[in-house]
């Protein structure tokens, strides 16, 4: 199989999500099939072509730096799931955290 | 009293305008529809009635005082696919973790039919984060096909198809990053637009593929489909990725002439796997194209067989990044830790299916240092491959004809252990996502299990004008579109 055990729970890290056992073994057999159809792509010449990377437009379109309105604090605030003080409640950041 | 189940857009515009009937009438009818059938069809996240009615009353006032400049979709209902944000209605995506989640504005898309007088009655259900093929996926419940209540509606559009199909509703928005508008349409016997990308503002849709998703619409005919994207294309200064190009009158008027237009006919979509009925009604679409004028010429795709790989490379990538937002913090769902990582991991952990975060981690594996340029960035270079491949291609030919999907409407549960051979069955779609160029799909037909079959036209970038031009001279020689599941 293309991925290992310790590969997944690296991947499950970066993306911020918590699996169990069974999900992780799961996704390892479903990835790694899904990895080496994918990899078939590596037989085609690409050296002299250009990545795809907009799809038509070929520049950024600008706007005047002109301040516009935004949401009310109340809107943005409505769907929080722990206010205090208008501001968005979370664990500590800074203390703890290892990573 | 008239059958507003019969009556196209135009023709119920001309009756609300000329006050044979009411909006309200009209609304209430719909309502009552939905109210029979999606009991058993489960189209609907969420509805909303009685706002429906107070706008439908509204309409019928502004229709009492006339005058010239009546907005040209005036009390008509409309279905929304539930990633696209309405204020004041809920927006989950199909999943668990925007749960209860309320936008506090519209999309884009949305505003302007809503502008245009249009009244929306409801979300419809989708795939989660339009994930996925058949609505399976979706967090909440799995919608029905109103052909074969045993058989999945296609997706993510589902709940739109279904709702359509069924006349719950006479037209619905979707959207399309690998077929979702298509291949629900296809599934369904509906008729559905994937418009260039660009054509219409992506602001206000939950983002997938940024460089892939695309607003679309399924409605009955090609003309009404038009109706919707006439309204909703255009340069929007709030999506940077919206074009400025003008949007084309489209006068559909019952014409069937297409002399002088030529079809290009793909020989990499019609390959072994492709269900024999499915080859069968499309070709003789085809066959009926050429009656009405049409050239038809051989053309070649050779990076078809590249399409689910390069797809199944950018989309997760893009969707890894683009759902990254999901962290308990601002909104979603939030399960508490002590600790803010784990906070954030418990959070989307429990937040997301399946498939979400199987498609998360596939793109955050093909980002990953180390391996972003032989998976992400080998994708991207071949995905130009496949956009010359259609520029090469409309050098001789306006259109391309093809299938939207191998198979009719399968049977719900059938894919449900095997993701890739589910990914494999969107071959015929997701080249036109990969390329920005437009699809139309459309019935060209059933099987012997009377499973509607659909077909689609692939044209040049900004040329949906074309697509509904051929597709209506079509609809108007054949009678595939008017059937429905009751008859």
């Amino acid at each position: 199989m293309l991925l290992t055990k310790e590969e997944v729970e690296h991947i499950a890290k970066l993306a911020r999500l918590n699996l169990s056992d069974e999900e992780k073994e799961r996704y390892r057999e479903q990835l790694s099939s899904i990895l080496e159809h994918v990899t078939r792509l590596q037989s085609l010449d690409t050296e002299d072509v250009a990545p795809l990377t907009s799809v038509l437009a070929k520049e950024m379109p600008l706007r005047e730096d002109i301040p516009l309105e935004g949401l009310s604090l109340k809107e943005v605030m409505k769907n929080a799931p722990d206010v205090r003080a208008n501001q968005f409640k979370v664990p500590p950041i800074l203390d703890g955290a290892d990573e | 009293m008239s059958n507003f189940l019969e009556l196209s857009l135009a023709e119920m515009r001309n009756g609300l305008k000329n006050r044979t009937f009411s909006s309200r009438e009209v609304t209430e009818f719909f309502l009552n529809r939905i109210d029979e059938k999606d009991g058993e069809l489960k189209a609907f996240l969420s509805l909303a009635p009685e706002k429906a009615l107070n706008k439908s009353e509204e309409a019928d006032k502004r229709f009492a005082k006339g005058g010239d400049d009546l907005p040209a979709l005036l009390g008509i209902p409309l279905a929304v696919k539930d990633v696209l944000a309405v204020e004041g209605m809920p927006a989950t995506a199909g999943s668990k973790i925007l749960e209860g989640f309320e936008p506090s504005y519209t999309s884009t898309a949305v505003s302007k039919l809503i502008d245009a007088g249009m009244i929306v009655v409801g979300k419809t259900n989708t795939d989660e984060f339009a994930m996925g093929s058949s609505t399976e996926n979706s967090a909440y419940f799995t919608s029905r096909n109103p052909w074969d209540i045993s058989r999945a509606p296609g997706g993510s559009s589902g709940g739109s198809a279904a709702s359509v199909a069924s006349q719950m509703v006479p037209i619905a928005l979707g959207s399309d990053t690998g077929g979702s508008v298509r291949q629900p349409a296809a599934f369904c016997g509906v008729t559905g637009i994937k418009p260039t990308y660009g054509r219409v503002s992506r602001y206000g849709l939950i983002a997938y593929g940024s460089s892939l998703d695309s607003v679309g619409v399924l409605g009955r005919s090609a003309a009404d489909v038009a109706e919707l994207f006439k309204v909703m294309a255009g340069k929007d200064p709030l999506d940077a990725t919206s074009l400025d190009k003008p949007v084309p009158k489209i006068n559909l008027n019952g014409s069937t002439n297409l002399k002088g237009m030529k079809i290009g006919v793909p020989k990499e979509y019609f390959v072994e796997g492709i269900q024999a009925e499915v080859e069968e009604k499309v070709r003789e679409a085809i066959q009926q194209f050429e009656n009405l004028g049409a050239e038809i010429h051989e053309v070649q795709l050779p990076h078809t067989e590249y399409a689910v790989p390069v797809y199944y490379l950018i989309a997760p990538a893009e969707a890894s990044a683009n759902l990254a937002r999901f962290d308990g913090v601002r909104y979603g769902l939030r399960n508490e830790n002590d600790d803010v990582i784990e906070m954030v991991k418990e959070s989307r952990g429990a937040g997301f299916g399946e498939e979400v975060k199987r498609r998360i981690m596939l793109g955050t594996y093909a980002l990953s240092s180390g391996y972003y340029d032989a998976y992400y960035g080998q994708a991207q270079k071949v995905r130009t491959l496949i956009q010359n491949d259609f520029l090469e291609v409309y050098k001789k030919v306006d259109m391309i004809a093809a299938p939207v999907a191998p198979t009719t409407a399968f049977k719900i549960g059938m894919h449900t252990d095997d993701p890739l051979a589910m990914y494999l069955e969107d071959v015929y779609t997701l080249p036109a996502n990969l390329a920005g160029v437009p699809g139309l799909a459309f019935p060209v037909g059933f099987d012997q299990d009377k499973l509607p079959v659909g077909m689609q036209l692939m044209g040049r970038h900004f040329e949906e004008e074309k697509l509904f031009h051929a597709v209506h001279a079509y609809q108007n020689s054949t009678e595939w579109h008017t059937m429905t599941p009751s008859g």
